[in-house]
């Protein structure tokens, strides 16, 4: 059975585009991380200017476009790094 | 001594965390500091606000340890980071490393700090003298 939404937590420009930490985008039967790149474009236009840009993390890891996702993962999305 | 790992929102005790790393069996001992820098490319800074998703920062630190310890017999590794709203001079993240022999510690920090950079979930935003703020989001222009 497949959850109607998941959760992807959100940091940085991502977050305050948003105006929110977390973000739910409409689940699919078969979701991956390419697809939840367009659905995030498609369901929150806000941040269509990061779209390219943005790193997905599955489970606190860099995930690959073709990496599966499921609702009970911790799914997170924000653009390129620059601490130090 | 075991290796640390730290993301804090108060100052770094970067004499402490140095200190962490000690052993008579090193004869070496890097520490690297960095600290809000007033100029970028001429523009005036005046704070910095640094965000991290700490549960895949921590993560991504210990892998980073992991790969440094692969490439170069060292001692003890400590990463300190802070969070948060950072004035000019403050200590944004202290990495200390301690080996036996002087390449080692140097050339572990350097890698450290600069793999920390590319992949670590921290994130800083500007804040400038003329009153706007912007994310530094490498590969991101500015709108």
């Amino acid at each position: 059975m497949t959850a109607s939404s998941i959760q992807v937590r959100l940091f940085a420009r991502a977050r305050e585009l948003a105006g929110s930490d977390t973000i739910s985008v409409h689940a699919v039967d078969e979701m991956t991380v390419a697809w939840l790149r367009t659905a995030i474009a498609e369901q929150y236009p806000v941040l269509k200017s990061l779209s390219g840009q943005l790193l997905i993390a599955v489970d606190n890891a860099y995930a690959g476009e073709e990496q599966p996702l499921n609702a009970e993962q911790e799914i997170a999305c924000f653009p390129p790094v620059s601490g130090g | 001594m075991p290796d640390s790992i730290a993301i804090v929102e108060e100052s770094i005790d970067y004499a402490a965390l140095t200190e962490q790393v000690r052993s008579n069996a090193c004869g070496a001992v890097v520490l690297f500091m960095g600290t809000v820098r007033e100029m970028t490319h001429g523009k005036q800074t005046v704070a910095l606000d640094y965000e991290a998703y700490p549960e895949m920062a921590y993560k991504t630190m210990q892998q980073l340890i992991d790969e440094a310890r692969a490439q170069w017999e060292v001692h003890s590794i400590g990463i300190e980071h802070r969070v948060g709203h950072l004035t000019l001079g403050e200590i944004s993240v202290a990495i200390a490393v301690s080996s036996a022999h002087r390449s080692e510690a140097f050339e572990a920090g350097r890698f450290l700090i600069d793999r920390l950079k590319e992949i670590v979930p921290i994130w800083k935003k500007e804040n400038w003298s003329d009153g706007t703020t912007e994310w530094e989001h490498p590969g991101i222009s500015a709108e």
